[in-house]
């Protein structure tokens, strides 16, 4: 009886130390993540101010503002979205509607799980490639929105296929199956059926992946980067920076002033919302999918 | 018959579809493959200039020299030793946060706990090497007295930010993975709420949190802006956790930007890219090999 209540005291010892220090570790991680966030927000939300975010810098950067990094990101994201939202979701549809176990399908679904995790620098050096192999010689052009575009649509591609692949995995074989039996063709049932039922997920597949390219620099250096440009650019051929590359420029750059760090917290603070603003948006597209299915 | 035929246009345009679907598969196919086959391409033709071995166990990396050197023995250690400094830091607070997630915090809490390890894991990471320049290297050298505050250490701590946020997310769906009959069994056996915890959850678990902690590290080994920004950038042996480093991702976007095309340089670009490769694509096949039963698959890009 004494033994069996002293076990007991210790084991419960134990219990309140680990639990307290699991705690601890957990309350850590989270002060030290709201302390960068907050650091950069304080810092930077002075800058958020419309002159900042729709003027050009001036050329000795004493004042201005980033509207061509930002002007440069719109564009990536949506050029490269026009490149992988398409054939991302058709493949997936192919995949996961048409194709019977075939040798293909296997190859695709290994293909695409190696490069889904693939580093973006990759992507980066395929793009560089791309300029020279295939762009410069061809068509005349280098690094540019088109370029870049097609280095992060190419990036995109295997992580749209596989969000994709998983909301239509979760429309139920029941839905699809009365819809054949009731006279409609393959197509018609996707259509009708399968698509609208798993959009929600598909939106907000796209909407992450938008968040994605909104905040990578490593493939863009090289494929569409150009420093000092102060208007809009003039064709989809020209050059563009984008915040991410452009924050890394500023921040790196030799010569530091106090009017740099303006720069440098604005572009942070500018950078960070517009990645949470995707990501914020597809956590709530797929919430709100989450929140029908348990209807 | 007028039915007849609508039936007969439905079924050519459901046969064309088909045709077509599978048309834009295989052109994805090709892209996808187009990429792998393209780095390849382009690095292989370095051999040509330096030999495997000494490509590889070569310390000396100074490909703008007059006799220019690359041997990559120092990038790959600095990948390394850098990886594994972040995952030590990384991996048992990634650990800690999936447990009290899923296992001690209240509903209220895991409420906003879970999407917001999410949205923290989309920071981007040139944010964070930002973060590090600015603050963590000063912080290192002012307080700490190091001659150099850009270095190993600072680049691991950054990395582990973006280590735990996605090792925490895989981890706590192996954990809430876990059948309740099992906690319940343990429970009704007289432990307690730790015991189960230690002895039954994170056990049965572990298949999954090993896939994250494999997810994490190949995701680390890759990444760029952070230790392209933190490490420091010299390309030698690293002495120790505080040397300034090169580390292999940081390398290719040092040289991109002056490499001539078709010049050895140039190619050495794309052989560190297949090195990286290989790196990170035996990460993934652990990671997929040691799932498992519980293994959540990540829903977001690794």
């Amino acid at each position: 009886m004494m033994k069996r209540s002293t076990f007991s005291l210790r084991s419960d010892l134990v219990q309140i130390l680990m639990m307290s220090l699991i705690r601890a570790l957990a309350y850590a991680v989270v002060l030290s993540v709201l302390f960068v966030l907050g650091y950069i927000v304080v810092r930077g939300a002075g800058a958020l101010i419309s002159e900042f975010l729709f003027s050009a810098p001036q050329i000795d950067m004493n004042g201005g503002g980033i509207r061509p990094a930002l002007i440069g990101s719109v564009c990536l994201i949506i050029g490269s979205s026009l490149i992988s939202v398409p054939i991302g979701i058709v493949t997936a549809l192919y995949l996961n509607e048409y194709a019977s176990n075939r040798p293909l399908v296997s190859i695709v679904r290994a293909v695409i799980g190696h490069l889904a995790g693939f580093p973006s620098i990759l992507f980066g050096l395929f793009g560089l490639a791309l300029i020279n192999l295939l762009l410069q010689p061809l068509f005349g052009f280098g690094p540019s929105i088109v370029a870049g575009s097609l280095t992060l649509g190419v990036m995109n591609i295997p992580f749209i296929i596989r969000v994709t692949e998983d909301s239509l995995m979760s429309v139920p074989c029941v839905r699809r199956e009365a819809s054949m039996a009731l006279g409609a063709t393959k197509w018609e049932t996707i259509c009708r059926i399968v698509i609208p039922d798993s959009l929600p997920g598909i939106v907000s597949g796209i909407l992450f992946s938008m968040g994605r390219v909104a905040g990578e620099a490593a493939p863009i250096m090289f494929t569409a980067g150009v420093l000092n440009q102060r208007g809009f650019p003039g064709s989809v051929f020209d050059g563009v920076t984008a915040l991410p590359y452009y924050l890394y420029e500023i921040s790196t750059a030799a010569v530091q002033n106090q009017q740099s760090s303006n720069f440098q917290y604005g572009a942070a603070i500018t950078l960070l919302m517009l990645v949470f603003l995707f990501n914020g948006a597809g956590i709530i597209v797929r919430n709100s999918l989450n929140k029908r299915l348990k209807k | 018959m007028s039915k007849l035929k609508i039936k007969g246009e439905s079924l050519l345009l459901d046969a064309l579809m088909k045709r077509i679907f599978f048309i834009a598969a295989l052109f994805c196919t090709a892209i996808l493959l187009s990429v792998i086959f393209v780095l390849f391409r382009e690095g292989i033709p370095l051999l040509k200039s330096v030999t495997l071995k000494d490509f590889l166990f070569g310390i000396e990396w100074n490909p703008s020299g007059a006799e220019p050197r690359f041997g990559i023995l120092a990038l790959i250690a600095a990948s390394i030793f850098t990886t594994l400094l972040a995952c030590l830091i990384a991996v048992p607070l990634a650990i800690a946060v999936a447990v009290y997630n899923s296992e001690i915090a209240r509903p209220s809490v895991k409420a906003i706990l879970t999407p917001g390890i999410e949205i923290v894991s989309s920071v981007p990471p040139v944010i964070l090497g930002f973060f590090g320049i600015t603050l963590v290297a000063p912080f290192l050298q002012d307080v700490l007295h190091m001659r150099n505050g850009l270095n190993m250490f600072s680049a691991a701590i950054l990395l582990a930010f973006i280590a735990i946020p996605s090792i925490a997310s895989i981890s706590e769906k192996a954990i809430a993975g876990v059948p309740s009959s099992l906690k319940e069994a343990s429970y009704a056996l007289g432990a307690n709420r730790w015991q189960t915890i230690f002895h039954i959850t994170v056990p049965t678990a572990s298949p999954g949190i090993c896939t994250a902690v494999f997810l994490g590290i190949s995701r680390v080994a890759g990444e760029t802006m952070v230790v392209l920004m933190v490490a420091g950038g010299a390309a030698a042996l690293p002495e120790s956790i505080f040397s300034s480093v090169r580390p292999l991702a940081s390398a290719i976007v040092a040289e991109a930007a002056v490499s001539a095309v078709g010049t050895p340089r140039y190619y050495a670009l794309f052989a560190i890219g297949i090195v990286l490769i290989i790196f990170t694509a035996l990460f993934n096949m652990l990671a997929d090999r040691l799932g498992g039963r519980y293994a959540a698959k990540p829903d977001r890009g690794a």
